[in-house]
């Protein structure tokens, strides 16, 4: 910590080197934050990104109660009550969101969606949720960030736009850096981008492959089948919008680079296809594997998205999308899955964890989770249109910026957090501590057959 | 057939609060196929009715220069004018179909200052 004459004032000036950011998940961990601590706000964010700098600028201390239930401020522990018992009470209450907020409050959510034998999903199901089904289809070609700087020669982005979701992800991981066996940086790479619209990330490419919309998995499977030695149809391009002279341009180039990877976005989870697109990826790269070696990876969106999906995992066995009713894990997506449970009316209590389900989330989803059939209760960090509807709405510091902890990167590598100056809103650590503990007794009480003695 | 997505001042707006004003306007703003612009009669700036079966909502157009978006695509970020449109169908895989989504547009009110037809590229 450092004083410093700024604007003619002293300023109470702290220096964070290697904070991470947790606006995507990317979690580049080499940022150096200039903390304003009299002010409580963080005035240089250096080496961010547009989003990154967005992130870390934008950060204030609200000024508004840590808790509100139906916009009244309520003390912390009255809304953890409040919520307890509508948890405890609903016949099929959900837990949803989870993907801004650290590994080890994540972590206080499973038990407690195991005493209450309700439904636990995390944006995941409406993110990377079809290439989770994927996976466990054909597998994943798996690789780290980090293989990929020093190794990759033939980089392939399908589906989506890091430009602007994802703005370091070419410099810090996969397009320019020089790496032990890539010395040249991008002029040693060829860089293939994919996607029904020319986006900022097609600026990039060697080769920007058009293809027609909602004809990935045809694309996709034409691929596999020349890596395989069958003859590209003559009419590809017909079907696909991409001629058979790039096909098979492409094809040569894949089968002969020494280290291939795709990354590919939502442009195939979320069009016709969903699972099936992901898994023809994946089956690709790793039918690439007989030729060189190839590796294919989502690029996740939010910050902690990917820890989401390894905590859940870990705790249950499922990724996402996982109910407890029966006392035991089912994973069922379509039936589990919380666009589901909402738009067929199911939920009659609903928890948000670090989401907003209520600005993102289909329309008949949304009318049911604002109606007086569910409860809904909210934890982020910021006010959104989720944590105004909610019946009883819990403010939470920032991870990254206020909380320590552990996240994870999109490529499954964990980074703990450097937080840079103090909040007065409770962190969703110790939130979800306290309403694991409640919910536990209150389960115990009203003898559920499966309130858990482990987790206490 | 309307594509809803992340962009890098929807990423920015929403940092700074998805109450405000800013993140309202960016993700009211669909970007339009130069060619889909001529054959509607659209100019930058016009408000169009976006309506399917689920829902409807009135944004701004912005004119694309001719290739950044399919003949026949328009795509708009994230937010809640895209939600109003979004089905509940997951057909057994817990996603809407969210970047698939048909609409029809409609012209509501032209804009009143003379404004370029077509964008450039940034």
């Amino acid at each position: 910590m450092s004083s410093a004459i700024k604007d003619n004032s002293i300023v109470n000036e702290k220096i964070i080197e290697d904070a991470t950011c947790t606006f995507c998940g990317c979690c580049c961990d080499d940022i150096t934050l200039t903390v304003d601590l009299d002010k409580k706000v963080i005035t240089k964010a250096k080496d961010a990104c547009v989003l990154g700098k967005a992130w870390f600028l934008n950060h204030v201390i609200e000024d508004k109660p840590i808790a509100r239930i139906d916009g009244k401020e309520v003390t912390l522990d009255e809304a953890i009550e409040e919520a307890a018992q509508n948890l405890i009470d609903a016949k099929f209450p959900i837990v949803y969101g989870l993907s801004d907020t650290i590994c080890e409050a994540q972590r206080q959510v499973v038990p407690i969606v195991d005493d209450i034998g309700g439904t636990i999903d995390t944006t995941t199901s409406v993110c990377h949720g079809p290439s989770g089904m994927a996976f466990q289809g054909v597998g994943e070609p798996s690789m780290t960030l980090g293989e990929v700087k020093n190794r990759a020669d033939f980089v392939m982005y399908w589906g989506g736009n890091p430009a602007e979701a994802h703005p370091r992800h070419f410099s810090r991981y996969a397009v320019t850096p020089k790496g032990m066996f890539i010395p040249n940086g991008k002029d040693d790479r060829t860089v293939v981008i994919v996607d029904v619209r020319q986006t900022k990330t097609a600026g990039v490419a060697d080769i920007f492959v058009q293809v027609k919309p909602g004809k990935d998995f045809e694309l996709l499977w034409i691929l596999r089948g020349a890596v395989k030695g069958i003859e590209v149809p003559e009419n590809v391009e017909e079907i696909t919008g991409v001629s058979r002279e790039l096909v098979i341009d492409l094809v040569n180039k894949m089968k002969n680079c020494k280290y291939g990877v795709i990354f590919f976005g939502m442009g195939l989870t979320m069009t016709r296809g969903r699972h099936f697109n992901s898994g023809a990826l994946m089956a690709l790269a790793t039918d690439l594997n007989e030729f060189t070696h190839f590796v294919a990876k989502p690029a996740r969106g939010h910050g902690n998205v990917t820890g989401a999906d390894n905590v859940v995992s870990w705790q249950t066995g499922y990724p996402f999308g996982v109910n407890f009713s029966r006392g035991y894990p089912r994973f069922n997506p379509g039936e589990f899955t919380t666009v589901d449970t909402l738009t067929r009316g199911e939920a009659d209590a609903a928890m948000i964890i670090a989401s907003d389900p209520v600005a993102n989330f289909p329309k008949p989803a949304i009318d049911h989770l604002k109606s007086d059939k569910c409860k809904l209760i909210s934890i982020d960090t910021k006010q959104t249109p989720t944590s105004e509807a909610a019946h009883v709405s819990i403010q939470t510091s920032t991870y990254g910026i206020n909380t320590g902890g552990t996240v994870y990167r999109m490529d499954d590598v964990p980074i703990s957090l450097r937080p840079a100056f103090d909040s007065p809103f409770p962190g969703d650590l110790e939130v979800l501590t306290k309403l694991r503990k409640r919910v536990n007794k209150l389960a115990k009480e009203k003898n559920r057959p499966y309130a858990t003695s482990k987790y206490i | 057939m309307l594509i809803p997505g992340r962009s890098a001042k929807q990423g920015t707006s929403l940092n700074k609060g998805k109450l405000k004003d800013e993140y309202k306007k960016i993700t009211s703003i669909l970007e339009v196929n130069s060619d889909d612009m001529v054959r509607l009669g659209l100019d930058t700036g016009d408000q169009v009715k976006l309506s399917n079966e689920v829902g409807e909502t009135i944004v701004s157009v912005k004119g694309m220069r001719e290739g950044k978006l399919p003949v026949g695509c328009a795509f708009i970020p994230y937010g809640p004018p895209s939600s109003c449109l979004m089905s509940g169908e997951t057909c057994g895989s817990g996603m809407p179909q969210s970047k698939h989504m048909m609409v029809q547009i409609e012209l509501v009110k032209k804009v009143e200052k003379e404004v370029k037809k077509v964008e450039p590229a940034n």
